[in-house]
């Protein structure tokens, strides 16, 4: 019962090519390497914060307010843009990233230092960061011709065949994939959701875990916020609404347990791209749009029934004979 | 088989409850073949056996929560199938659980009655009737609260009362108790032995499970013996003599005895002076020694892991401070106290047990990781250098390293636990009742490890409530009561007389170890 071949995430591979399959045989141009590229870029929002959602959900935490700080983020490097255009782009994101652990350390410390539900705390913080927009931008749009030709070009960047939006997903899951595997904190974000209890004995700060947790989904969500915000070339109050409820679902299709303890990088990953996949197939093959719900629905659904039947208990093993064969 | 005792007769009386034959299987695994077991009217039935016999099992079949595959159960003789926990309680079979199964939210009366409540013509709850008929059955059973009392306002003994009185509101006849005196205080588990007397003489059957020998041959009429999940034997408590049921419950003949402490007790390494907690226990002065096993007993509620909590640094002391290897060492986290040296076990195994999701290295190494890191990174080599050296000391039987850890036996699970702390190469191991709830074999197995670990220069704190552990291990004892070291003895001045006259307060005056 090795964990070589991570059963879920390969059946989850095996789906995704599935689906793609099926899209083909009704229109090939989709499976063209450069379409495929254009998905990959189009979702790759997704994946940013599915990676950060999943260090939340790992922890037995959720970050439901991390579309509201993209927004809230993305109109406020949009307004600092329009007021200083000069301002080169490292200093922008730089700004973006900061502004947006700002904004996890909030729901952090609300979590660990006042112990309140996550759930509760990140609605609150998430309707706070929405209300916030409002009242910095007088509910006005910031549209494109206010923003500087650099600001809106950058994540269309291309380096080495793949917009810079591309590259900014895949150096996050490079990260990630080494931050999960070869880190304290990463290890600790296991232990944390794992046991809790056990964790606290071997000299795991919960709390603290958690709230690092929060600051790295917050800075996530912000560098995502600028990223959006400059390819779209429009900041406004409801960019991005209920876009955090997407992320979610990425990280459950994608096995993320949401008691805890539970998932990879390449899950979430995995469940990110497969609700691209199906977000970019269906106006393709002529299905209405709408029906993209349904289908993330029963994805999530489908995901959630196999997670608990692989996760069932197997009993324990009473037998002596019953353990030699093990 | 070593014993084999032929059946005795069974009473004048047909039991109650009747299982025969029953095998239960989970996938790949058959936790029960065949067993039998017959509960009688007015009797007291131990079900005795080693931790994994089956005693769990046999109990959620009894109360409907699992399927046996096999076998029949019958009720006053006719078959019958115990589909869900209703049915078993339609059948009269009620279990009183380790962990008392009550709703801390809800009165006393709303425990007692919920899913039965007596109604009112419209079909609401009848509220007056309820704390009526729960009052007399509080009464019954001399339970010194009332029925409006909310339940999280008592404790675990009035718990049981709750537990038990709801057996009563349903009509049980038959009664289960799992490991009821797991978490009582002498003066309560004597309460409790009054009170199944009185549940014998209104003619329940009652299963009682239990790893305390005295207290099995204290109340039962009867044994049944299971062992990995078959029956080996049943016949009257009277007839039979301890050795002989620990023999059979073991297959193999264990002898009591503790483990030889031939450890030499070095320099001190631990002294903490004027420990002090604003409601939790005051004034706590002692000193450890190298190599030495310095046990803590006390009555439950004494304060005893409260303290430890403390000096691990799981809550925060009002005053006092700690001198560790001479040197003052402030404890804020149990971050800080791994750092000294200092390793807590808890009592509760949930808490102290293995992160499932973890392979088997990762949780051997998670209290070590900054010694397997270079520059922040972890070295996986490293992780598998320290896991495979620590699981070997061991004898951890696993296919690899890299499993999943809940894919281990419980044993070896345990065997995980232990490496992580020894991993850190502590100084100082705190074992919260490290037997409490399991069997003998696995008692010794835990004792001769102590001893091991004392002889290599470690120094052990175990907090416990077993009297023949504290002075079998122990090379010195500290007695608490209400929060206070009531005495220190050593020696042999270490006897059970000693200790349980000071743990319980009382003031006789003799020349022995005044506080």
């Amino acid at each position: 019962m090795s964990r070589l071949i991570p059963v879920r995430e390969t059946i989850l591979a095996a789906a995704i090519l599935v689906l793609l399959l099926l899209i083909s045989s009704r229109f090939a141009g989709f499976i063209a390497p450069s379409n495929l590229a254009n998905v990959f870029n189009d979702t790759a929002p997704l994946i940013i914060l599915a990676l950060g959602q999943m260090v939340v959900i790992l922890t037995r935490c959720i970050d439901l307010s991390v579309a509201a700080n993209l927004a809230l983020t993305g109109m406020v490097v949009a307004m600092i843009n329009v007021a200083m255009p000069g301002l080169p782009i490292p200093v922008i994101l730089a700004v973006a990233v900061l502004l947006g652990a700002v904004m996890g350390a909030v729901n952090g410390i609300l979590v660990w230092k006042l112990s309140i539900p996550p759930i509760v705390v990140t609605l609150g913080t998430m309707t706070i960061f929405r209300g916030i927009i409002f009242l910095i931008s007088d509910g006005k749009w910031v549209n494109s011709h206010e923003m500087s030709p650099a600001f809106t070009a950058f994540p269309r960047m291309e380096l080495l065949g793949l917009p810079v939006l591309s590259w900014a997903a895949i150096i996050t899951i490079i990260l990630f994939g080494i931050m999960m595997a070869r880190t304290q904190f990463g290890r600790s974000i296991f232990a944390v959701g794992g046991n809790p209890h056990a964790a606290v004995y071997t000299g795991i700060d919960v709390g603290r875990t958690q709230f690092w947790a929060f600051v790295v989904s917050g800075a996530l969500a912000g560098l995502t916020g600028y990223l959006w915000v400059s390819r779209f070339a429009v900041a406004y109050v409801d960019i991005a609404g209920g876009f955090e409820l997407e992320v979610v679902a990425a990280c459950v299709i994608g096995g993320i347990s949401i008691a805890g303890g539970i998932g990879s990088v390449g899950g979430a990953v995995l469940g990110a791209i497969f609700l691209g996949v199906v977000k970019n197939a269906l106006p393709v093959v002529n299905i209405s749009p709408f029906w993209q719900l349904a289908i993330s629905g029963s994805a999530i659904l489908i995901a959630v029934a196999f997670n608990s039947r692989s996760g069932r208990t197997k009993g324990r093993i009473i037998l002596k004979s019953a353990e030699a064969t093990q | 088989m070593t014993t084999r005792i032929a059946p005795a007769p069974a009473p004048d009386v047909s039991p109650i409850v009747s299982m025969d034959m029953i095998t239960k299987t989970f996938p790949g695994v058959k936790a029960l073949d065949q067993v039998k077991l017959d509960l009688f009217p007015g009797q007291v039935t131990a079900l005795v056996g080693e931790n994994g016999a089956g005693k769990s099992t046999t109990v959620k079949i009894l109360t409907g929560i699992y399927q046996p595959n096999g076998g029949t159960i019958r009720i006053d003789g006719d078959p019958v199938v115990l589909a869900t926990p209703d049915d078993a309680s339609q059948a009269g079979i009620t279990a009183i659980h380790q962990e008392t199964v009550l709703f801390d939210e809800l009165s006393v009366a709303e425990n007692i009655y919920i899913g039965h409540a007596p109604r009112t013509r419209l079909g609401l709850i009848d509220k007056a009737r309820m704390h009526q008929d729960a009052s007399a059955l509080l009464t019954e059973i001399g339970a010194p609260f009332s029925s409006h009392t909310q339940l999280r306002d008592l404790g675990i003994a009035n718990k049981h009362l709750v537990a038990i009185a709801r057996a009563l509101s349903v009509d049980a006849r038959v009664v289960i108790m799992d490991e009821p005196t797991a978490a009582l205080s002498h003066k309560e588990i004597e309460e409790l032995y009054e009170l199944v007397e009185t549940l014998k003489s209104q003619g329940k059957a009652i299963l009682f499970i239990s790893h305390k020998f005295d207290e099995i041959f204290r109340i039962a009429d009867r044994y049944t013996v299971f062992r990995d999940g078959a029956f080996v034997a049943d016949g009257q408590i009277s007839d039979i003599a301890e050795n002989d049921l620990v023999k059979m419950m073991v297959g193999r003949s264990v002898e009591q005895i503790f483990p030889q402490t031939n450890h030499e007790i070095g320099e001190e390494v631990l002294k903490v002076v004027g420990y002090a907690h604003p409601t939790e226990f005051a004034d706590i002065n002692f000193t450890l020694n190298k190599g030495e096993i310095l046990g803590f007993y006390g009555l439950v509620g004494a304060g005893r892991s409260e303290f430890m909590q403390a000096l691990f640094g799981i809550t925060k002391p009002s005053k006092g401070v700690c001198r560790i290897n001479g040197n003052i060492e402030v404890i804020r986290s149990p971050a800080d106290a791994v750092a000294n040296g200092i390793v807590y076990v808890p009592e509760d195994r949930g808490k102290q047990g293995a992160i499932i999701g973890l392979p088997i290295f990762q949780n051997i190494t998670l209290p070590s990781l900054d010694k397997t890191s270079r520059k922040g990174f972890l070295k996986l080599a490293e992780e598998f250098k320290l896991a495979r050296e620590y699981s070997q000391r061991l004898d951890l039987r696993a296919a690899s390293l890299d499993q999943d850890v809940g894919n281990l036996s419980g044993g070896n699970q345990q065997k995980v636990v232990i490496a992580k702390w020894l991993a850190t190469q502590p100084q100082v191991i705190i074992l919260d009742e490290p037997t409490k709830g399991i069997d003998i074999g696995s008692k010794a197995a835990v004792h001769e490890f102590m001893a091991e670990l004392a002889a290599q220069g470690l120094s052990v704190i175990m907090v416990s409530s077993e009297i023949p552990e504290v002075i079998g291990m122990s090379d010195r004892v500290i007695v608490m009561r209400d929060g206070r070291i009531a005495a220190e003895v050593e020696g042999d001045d270490m006897t059970p007389e000693t200790l349980v006259r000071h743990a319980a307060g009382i003031t006789t005056p003799t020349e022995g170890a005044a506080a």
